[in-house]
């Protein structure tokens, strides 16, 4: 599948989401683009996560994934 | 007079062993003190807060840190943990208290001077706590600011020559034992492995690439002094294929008390005199061993390496020459499972360079986690759920007896019916004509 192509697959699924839910494990993003083997997928979300489309969120022990600035910020983690 | 009244923690410095309270109060001593003039970029009483927060915990019976959000630095997707007090108005010195885990040099070698300037550096932008080395191996950085994460990494990069460490859902900063360089026992060069695969794999040491955290270590033989068999989701442990080798002198030496037993390590208290029936034979665990007419044998098919005899005497006995290492997987600590040991997958490969055949086992059994996983499932516990004979065929590894820890206790291994004549199809009919019902 096209690079470009997938990268608006992802955003649309996560944008349709975040709603009800801002952060998701790498293997949701498998999901979204079945057609492609899991290692291409992990590259293209840390590729987005570089070019500042995701961004990261870490309890230190797992790694989620989100659209930059949708929920809970790392910034604000020190607030109620 | 120490910032905030600590007698819960005072009376852990009560013990016999040192404390890790009285290192703190020693270090917040010396921040207070201040005597080479550092312009501290966190608060001063950093860690007297510390301390004023580790006692509220133990006094209310629950933590009050939070964790969460930090990563790593621009570009990376790990070796930063966030860390946030929930009293931060009580204790605005830790507020913000990130830990940072920094790659160690492969067998922890330093010189003096580096960790000099690794400990003025953090004195400078951290609280001067270190954990040397944390779990994970990683020379552990505790307690920063938000804004600090990147000077100390540029500090670290390019005056230190030191990179991050692994944490999230990454590849986790491998570790090795100390190998080759000071060690007999070592049947490979676990320092050349370990960094070869760390700058291998750095895109999944410092960005998430699976299902959760996944560690390699290298033990250079069967003492498996970094626990890789208990810590790691893969595990290289050093090994011989062919025999022990004895030297029947030193043999004698020993059973003599010329040569002291465990390398003189048991010195310290008279013990009588060695008894290398009682302290060796008796012991060996498979029962290879004999002692008779003042000569040593060893029946090596027999033998598990389980490394008491080479340890009991070091000079007398020494690991083969065709050397290299075995591949367990799956072990893990308890957090969602049980706690696992690694089961062996390669009974035998030679560790060589480039390391081709190595890599091809590692990215086989990452191809199948990072398809099958679950969320949070470390590769122990989808073995568990798979099988491990869905393991062998992901990773093109054939059944071999070593798989079988005895017979009839681990059965995974089953034979499909392409495999055996006349499949699993019989006819009854046939069948009933010689065998009644």
């Amino acid at each position: 599948m096209d690079i470009e192509e997938s990268k608006k697959i992802i955003v649309e699924k996560l944008t349709k989401k975040s709603k009800t839910k801002s952060k998701f494990y790498l293997k949701d993003f498998y999901k979204m683009i079945p057609d492609e083997k899991p290692r291409a997928v992990k590259n293209l979300v840390n590729q987005m996560v570089k070019e500042e489309i995701l961004e990261y969120w870490s309890s230190g022990s797992t790694t989620m994934i989100g659209l930059k600035g949708v929920g809970k910020q790392a910034s604000a983690e020190d607030e109620a | 007079m120490a910032k905030h009244e600590t007698p819960l923690l005072d009376q852990l410095e009560s013990g016999p062993w040192p404390s890790f309270v009285s290192d703190l109060k020693q270090e917040a001593e010396s921040r207070a003190k201040n005597e080479k003039n550092m312009e501290y970029q966190i608060p001063v009483d950093a860690v007297d807060d510390l301390l004023g927060v580790l006692e509220l915990s133990y006094k209310h019976g629950r933590t009050h840190w939070k964790h969460g959000g930090i990563v790593g630095v621009f570009g990376y997707g790990g070796g930063v943990i966030g860390r946030y007090c929930d009293q931060p108005e009580m204790f605005p010195g830790v507020a913000h208290f990130h830990t940072m885990r920094v790659n160690q040099p492969a067998g922890k070698f330093y010189t003096t001077e580096y960790l000099n300037n690794l400990c003025d550096l953090w004195e400078f932008r951290g609280s001067g706590i270190t954990n040397m080395h944390g779990s994970t191996g990683d020379i552990i950085l505790i307690g920063t600011e938000t804004r600090q994460l990147e000077e100390v990494f540029y500090e670290l990069t390019h005056t230190y020559n030191q990179d991050l460490g692994g944490s999230g859902s990454n590849l986790r900063t491998p570790a090795d034992c100390i190998g080759q360089a000071r060690c007999e026992y070592a049947c490979y060069d676990t320092q050349a492995i370990c960094h070869e695969l760390t700058q291998e794999y750095q895109d999944e040491l410092h960005r998430p690439a699976f299902p959760y955290k996944f560690k390699f270590k290298f033990d250079g033989c069967p003492n498996c002094c970094v626990a890789s068999i208990a810590r790691s989701d893969m595990s290289y442990i050093g090994t011989w294929r062919d025999e022990i080798r004895i030297d029947a002198e030193a043999v004698k030496g020993y059973v003599g008390g010329e040569i002291p037993s465990n390398a003189g390590a048991h010195s310290g208290r008279d013990w009588g005199p060695f008894d290398i029936q009682k302290e060796v034979i008796d012991l060996c665990p498979t029962g290879c061993m004999i002692y008779e007419n003042d000569e040593l044998k060893i029946n090596n098919k027999e033998c598990t390496r389980c490394m008491h005899c080479i340890n009991v005497m070091p000079r007398a006995l020494r690991i083969g020459n065709d050397r290299g290492c075995s591949i367990l997987v799956g072990a893990k600590a308890p957090i969602l499972d049980g706690a696992q040991m690694g089961s062996l997958l390669v009974p035998f490969i030679k560790v060589e360079e480039p390391y081709d055949e190595i890599k091809e086992v590692i990215e086989n059994v990452w191809d199948w986690w990072m398809e099958e996983g679950k969320n949070r499932e470390r590769l122990g516990e989808l073995i568990k759920r798979q099988g491990f004979q869905k393991l062998l065929e992901m990773t093109n590894i054939k059944a071999v007896p070593q798989h079988v820890q005895e017979p009839r206790s681990n059965p995974y291994i089953f034979w499909r019916e392409d495999e055996v004549e006349g499949g699993w199809e019989r006819d009854v009919v046939e069948y009933r004509k010689h065998h009644q019902r």
